[in-house]
């Protein structure tokens, strides 16, 4: 791989290769994006809490069937070679994205819509569980050993980026729908949010073509033409010691710890900084997206370093910042927002009371809306609904009360400079770790062996940072920042299994 | 180095079982506290999901304990030459 034709090919390797793996990360992250819009229209109205509940459950099942992905389309990979394999699971992926999309709603069909969204979601989780193995894999297997770190890095990106355009897309389509803001967010959450999911074959279709033209990669064809390729793999993964130690190995010391700090960095970042910190949804998003814009160079800066120094110390390094500063930093997080720290400006305070009459009674829903100012910038707005009883001294016993922030700008980019650290820990244990997985096993069988480790790693372990966070802040209920227990703990094992059992190889010569 | 690979091993044997117990009293008193479907789904996912992984930390323990861990491939023509011995 010395020469420019050779140079030149790998490019259209990476490119071909990211951007289908792009798109399958965007299709899975829109459906967790619009979470709560998903849980109105596809599931019973009368507990919104069961509703959203059920929603991330959902997102949690997208997550607990990754690692069968890993194992069916893994398998499929190590048999029949890695250009069909994922393939195959990039047509899965866009066409059930884009079939949520056409779904009616609950009030249509009723039980039939939430069964038909989870199906899909479960299929979207079976085709992740096969792209991501199958993209850093055949990436790996074009690249000089040397470089492998650097050139993977590139599919690295592509998890973050896949967020990033979800979020984007997200956020125009829920602006560009009328010309009056608020009609245009109620057109999104009634059709609207459909957009992004529709949109998304169109990408798809432009990848599959771009794939059907890429060649098979070159080690797994000189496997092949040798008749050496695996006959058993998932066998010969999970069977064998030799092989099963490092599958344990890659999960405990490497994958586990990444997959939460990734979550805990984008997912749960923002989930805090919503419903936490109570700052408005674009703000909060935005936040999201300026930190992945400025962060994403480094997954290919500190993958390309891995390549001269090793993954190791560069992955740990990742966790244990995260381990020694997640209290310190989302404490930060919740402080900017506080309002115990500012000033209201009395003067500007305003309070609007509307009624709307309740058919058949004689009481009404009553929506009272406070703004209230500060002297930094930052404005409040509490709306609390209740029910203005007829009977004289009948009150609501807990009237719903929601709260909205918008931050002023210096604090908005102290948030994004907290975001940005949080997504650099990411890029740190993230970078390096598909070329860290492509050199712990075997051509016939690497694609079913990295895949496992990577998707429980990533998909059990991380993606469930959110849920297990949040259900943390309801156990204890007196600390907001409970929630980071979790990923500190499974961080804190992982960083000091990985810092014992794991040889911080330099490998030039990997497979060439 | 090769002595705390395998010590270290006894710790991971220890701390399976001890996640798993963590797990099943913390979900058995949240299901009493609050009893209903959506509880135990949820609790019921998270059991069926870390059981399994807390196998393999064990046996990943036990592989340490065993020594498996003392030397690891440090080159790919060592990986993909070993020798596939099954279990």
């Amino acid at each position: 791989m010395n020469n420019n034709n050779e140079t030149k090919g790998i490019w259209k390797v990476i490119g071909a290769s990211s951007l289908g793996t792009l798109i399958e990360w965007y299709d899975f992250y829109i459906f967790g994006s619009l979470a709560v819009v998903i849980a109105n229209q596809f599931f019973p109205k009368t507990n919104p809490t069961a509703a959203l509940l059920s929603t991330l459950a959902t997102f949690a099942a997208g997550f607990i069937v990754r690692p069968f992905g890993a194992l069916v389309f893994g398998r499929l990979g190590d048999l029949v070679g890695r250009k069909y394999t994922f393939l195959l699971t990039l047509v899965l992926m866009g066409g059930s994205t884009f079939a949520i999309g056409c779904i009616p709603n609950y009030e249509s069909i009723g039980f039939l819509a939430p069964i038909l969204v989870l199906v899909l979601r479960l299929i979207q989780g079976l085709a992740l569980g096969g792209e991501y193995g199958g993209a850093a894999t055949y990436v790996a297997e074009h690249s000089p050993a040397h470089r492998r770190g650097f050139f993977t890095s590139w599919i690295q990106t592509t998890a973050t980026l896949g967020l990033f355009i979800s979020l984007g897309v997200i956020l125009l389509t829920r602006h560009f729908l009328d010309v009056d803001p608020a009609k245009s967010i109620a057109k999104f959450n009634d059709w609207g949010w459909r957009i992004p999911f529709l949109i998304s074959i169109l990408l798809v279709v432009v990848s599959i073509y771009i794939r059907l033209k890429m060649a098979e990669s070159p080690l797994y064809e000189k496997l092949k033409s040798e008749g050496k390729t695996s006959v058993n793999p998932l066998k010969e993964s999970f069977g064998h010691k030799a092989n099963l130690k490092m599958v344990l190995l890659a999960l405990f010391g490497a994958t586990m710890g990444q997959g939460v700090v990734w979550y805990t960095g984008q997912f749960y970042a923002q989930s805090f900084i919503e419903n936490v910190c109570k700052v408005e949804f674009d703000q909060s998003r935005t936040i999201l997206i300026w930190g992945i814009l400025f962060a994403t160079p480094f997954f290919v800066i500190f993958a390309s370093l891995s390549d001269k120094i090793g993954r190791k110390w560069i992955m740990l390094s990742g966790m244990f910042l995260a381990v020694i500063s997640y209290n310190y930093l989302f404490n930060n997080l919740y402080q900017i927002a506080d309002v115990k720290n500012k000033t209201e400006v009395l003067a500007k305070k305003e309070i609007k009371t509307n009624l709307t009459a309740i058919a058949n009674s004689a009481d009404f829903i009553r929506k009272t809306i406070t703004k209230t100012t500060f002297t930094d910038g930052m404005t409040m707005q509490q709306t609390q609904t209740d029910t203005a009883y007829a009977t004289p001294g009948k009150t609501t016993i807990k009237p719903l009360m929601a709260i909205s922030k918008t931050l002023a700008s210096n604090d908005y980019w102290k948030m994004v400079g907290i975001v940005f650290l949080l997504i650099l820990y990411v890029t740190l244990v993230y970078g390096p770790i598909a070329a860290f997985l492509v050199e712990l096993f075997p051509t016939k069988i690497r694609y079913t062996s990295m895949s496992l480790p990577y998707h429980i790693g990533n998909g059990v372990f991380g993606g469930l940072t959110p849920f297990i966070a949040t259900l943390l802040t309801t156990i204890y209920t007196d600390n907001k920042i409970v929630g980071l227990m979790y990923p500190i703990i499974i961080a804190t094992i992982c960083m000091v299994i990985g810092a014992i059992y794991i040889s911080n190889r330099i490998d030039p010569a990997v497979d060439r | 180095m090769n002595a705390i690979k395998r010590y270290a091993g006894l710790i991971w044997i220890i701390l399976g079982p001890l996640g798993i117990h963590y797990l099943l009293q913390t979900a058995s008193a949240e299901i009493a506290k609050k009893p209903g479907i959506d509880t135990q789904i949820q609790w019921g996912v998270f059991i069926t999901v870390f059981y399994p992984i807390a196998i393999g930390f064990i046996l990943f323990g036990l592989y340490a304990l065993e020594g498996n861990y003392d030397h690891l491939p440090e080159a790919s023509s060592e990986i993909d030459d070993y020798e596939a011995k099954p279990l």
